[in-house]
C-alpha cells in the first residue's frame, strides 16, 4: 500500500498525524483515505470542490502531481506519497 | 456599552488580546500565534469566543472559544456543489471576512460574511451555516458584482435589525448594500443616492464600493457607510443616501467607520487619500468625528503621529464603546482614546498588521 508522510506543520492541528499506509490507487482516494484517519484533514489540504488548495504540493513517487483540480494522477503501491506546504511570503 | 474592559485584535500573526487592568489596557493573552486572523469578536449573548483564521495555506477556518484560550475548530462552510462566482467559475470559499453573532436572543443565529460573495447563516449556535442563497441567486450578481478589496467579491458588513431580525443588511465590495425583510430569501439592492464614480455610470444600481457599513445600534434606520467614493449617510433604513464626506478636508476616503450607539448623528472615520495611494491624507493621522449627521467634521490629531506615516484603518479595524474608542492600523499600532476620539495614545507600536478591532 502507498505510504503517505506529512509536512511537519500540519502536526500543529493534527496532533496525532504520522506516517501512514493507505489503500488507495489515486491521489483522490489518498486525501479520501487520511480524512478517514483524521477527520477534517482533507479540508486543509482540498477546497470545497475538491481541488488542491493553492499553496500546498503533493508529491507522488518524488513528482508532484499533475491534475491538482481533480487529483486524477495514479499511485502504486510502492508510492510514496508526500503533502507538503508550498513556501510562500512571511 | 460603557467602560469597555476587553479588545479583541484580529492580525496578522494571531488573536491579541488587551484588558483594561487599573486605568492601564495590557495584553492578557495571544492566541491563533501565526495564524491570520481576519476577525474575532465576542458573541454577548452567549460569551462565545469566535475567530476568522486566514491560513496561507490550509484555507479558511472558522474557530470558536468558551474562553479565549481553548479553541475548537467548527465545520468550515462551504459553498454547495454547481455554485458558481460566475460563468465556469467554480465557487469556493476564499476568505471568511466577518462574522456578526446576532438575529435572535438565544445566540443561536450567526452570520458569515465570505469572499467570493456568499452570505451564510447559521440557526444553531454556530453549529452549522447554510449559503442563504436568495442573495446568492440575485440576479445582480453574476454579471454586476466584482471584487474590491479582495479578488472576488465579499461581505464584509451584516447588520440585523435587533427590532425584526428578519431584516437584514449587508455590505458588498463590489456591489453596494443589500436588505431582506423576510430573512434571506427575497433581497433589494439599497444604493439610491451613492456614487460609483469609478464606473462608466456612477449612479448605478449595482457595483458600489461600500467599504464598511454600520447602523447606529439604538436606531438602526440610521446608518452610515465609509464608501470608496466619500462617506454617506442614511436616515430612512438604507432607502436613501446623502454624500457628506469634507470637499476639503480630510474626511472623504477611508475604510473603517463607527457611529455612536445612542445618537446618530455622531460618527468617526480614520481619513486616508484614495485609491492608488492608500497612506494618511499628508502622511498625518487624525480622526474625524462628525456630531451633527455628516454636515460637519472635526479632525483630531492629539497623540496620533503627524509625519511620516503609514497607518492605515483597515474597514474592521475601529471600534466604539461609549466614549472609548480603538483603532489599530496596517504598520501595526493600536490607538486607544477615552475621550471620543479627541485625543489618543499609542498601546503598541510592535504589533503585527491588524485587521479587526472589536471590544468584548
Amino acid at each position: 500500500m502507498p505510504r503517505v508522510r506529512f509536512t511537519t506543520h500540519l502536526k500543529r492541528y493534527f496532533p496525532d498525524l504520522s506516517e501512514t499506509d493507505v489503500d488507495a490507487r489515486t491521489v483522490s482516494e489518498v486525501i479520501a483515505a487520511i480524512d478517514q484517519q483524521h477527520p477534517g484533514l482533507a479540508s486543509y489540504l482540498i477546497d470545497e470542490r475538491g481541488a488542491l488548495r493553492t499553496h500546498v504540493n503533493l508529491f507522488v513517487g518524488g513528482k508532484m502531481i499533475e491534475d491538482r483540480r481533480t487529483l486524477r494522477d495514479e499511485v502504486n503501491p510502492s508510492d510514496e506519497v508526500f503533502v507538503a506546504q508550498a513556501l510562500s511570503g512571511g | 456599552m460603557n467602560e469597555p474592559t476587553r479588545l479583541l485584535l484580529g492580525t496578522r500573526k494571531g488573536l491579541v488580546v488587551y484588558e483594561r487592568r487599573a486605568s492601564a489596557w495590557q495584553i492578557t493573552s495571544v492566541s491563533q500565534l501565526g495564524i491570520p486572523v481576519a476577525y474575532a469578536t465576542v458573541d454577548p449573548r452567549t460569551g462565545t469566543w469566535w475567530a476568522c483564521l486566514d491560513h496561507g495555506h490550509w484555507g479558511p477556518k472558522l474557530q470558536r472559544s468558551a474562553d479565549g484560550e481553548t479553541w475548537e475548530e467548527v465545520e468550515t462552510p462551504a459553498y454547495p456543489e454547481g455554485a458558481k462566482i460566475k460563468k465556469d467559475v467554480p465557487a469556493t470559499l476564499r476568505y471568511l471576512w466577518v462574522i456578526e453573532p446576532a438575529g435572535d436572543r438565544e445566540g443561536q443565529s450567526l452570520y458569515l460574511g465570505t469572499e467570493p460573495g456568499g452570505l451564510f447563516a447559521s440557526y444553531n449556535g454556530g453549529q452549522s451555516f447554510q449559503l442563504v442563497s436568495g442573495l446568492w441567486d440575485h440576479p445582480s450578481r453574476m454579471e454586476g458584482w466584482f471584487g474590491g478589496g479582495l479578488d472576488h467579491p465579499g461581505i464584509h458588513s451584516i447588520v440585523v435589525d435587533p427590532r425584526d431580525p428578519k431584516r437584514v443588511l449587508v455590505g458588498v465590495s463590489c456591489a453596494g448594500v443589500f436588505e431582506t425583510l423576510d430573512g434571506g430569501t427575497e433581497w433589494e439592492p439599497r444604493n439610491r443616492g451613492l456614487v460609483a464614480s469609478f464606473l462608466p455610470e456612477p449612479n448605478t444600481e449595482v457595483g458600489h464600493d461600500p467599504h464598511r457599513l454600520v447602523a447606529c445600534p439604538s436606531n438602526v434606520d440610521v446608518l452610515w457607510q465609509q464608501n470608496h467614493c466619500g462617506i454617506f449617510h442614511s436616515v430612512d433604513g438604507a432607502a436613501s443616501w446623502t454624500r457628506v464626506s469634507e470637499e476639503d478636508g480630510p474626511a472623504k476616503f477611508g475604510f473603517a467607520i463607527a457611529v455612536d450607539a445612542d445618537d446618530g448623528d455622531v460618527a468617526w472615520v480614520v481619513p486616508a487619500v484614495a485609491d492608488d495611494m492608500r497612506i494618511p491624507v499628508d502622511r498625518s493621522l487624525c480622526v474625524c468625528r462628525t456630531d451633527d449627521g455628516g454636515k460637519s467634521w472635526t479632525a483630531f490629531r492629539q497623540g496620533l503621529p503627524q509625519a511620516e506615516c503609514y497607518d492605515i484603518a483597515l474597514r474592521h479595524a475601529l471600534d466604539v464603546a461609549g466614549d472609548t474608542l480603538a483603532f489599530g492600523t496596517t504598520t501595526g499600532n493600536l490607538f486607544l482614546s477615552d475621550d471620543r476620539g479627541e485625543s489618543w495614545r499609542n498601546l503598541s507600536q510592535h504589533l503585527a498588521p491588524i485587521y479587526s478591532v472589536r471590544f468584548a
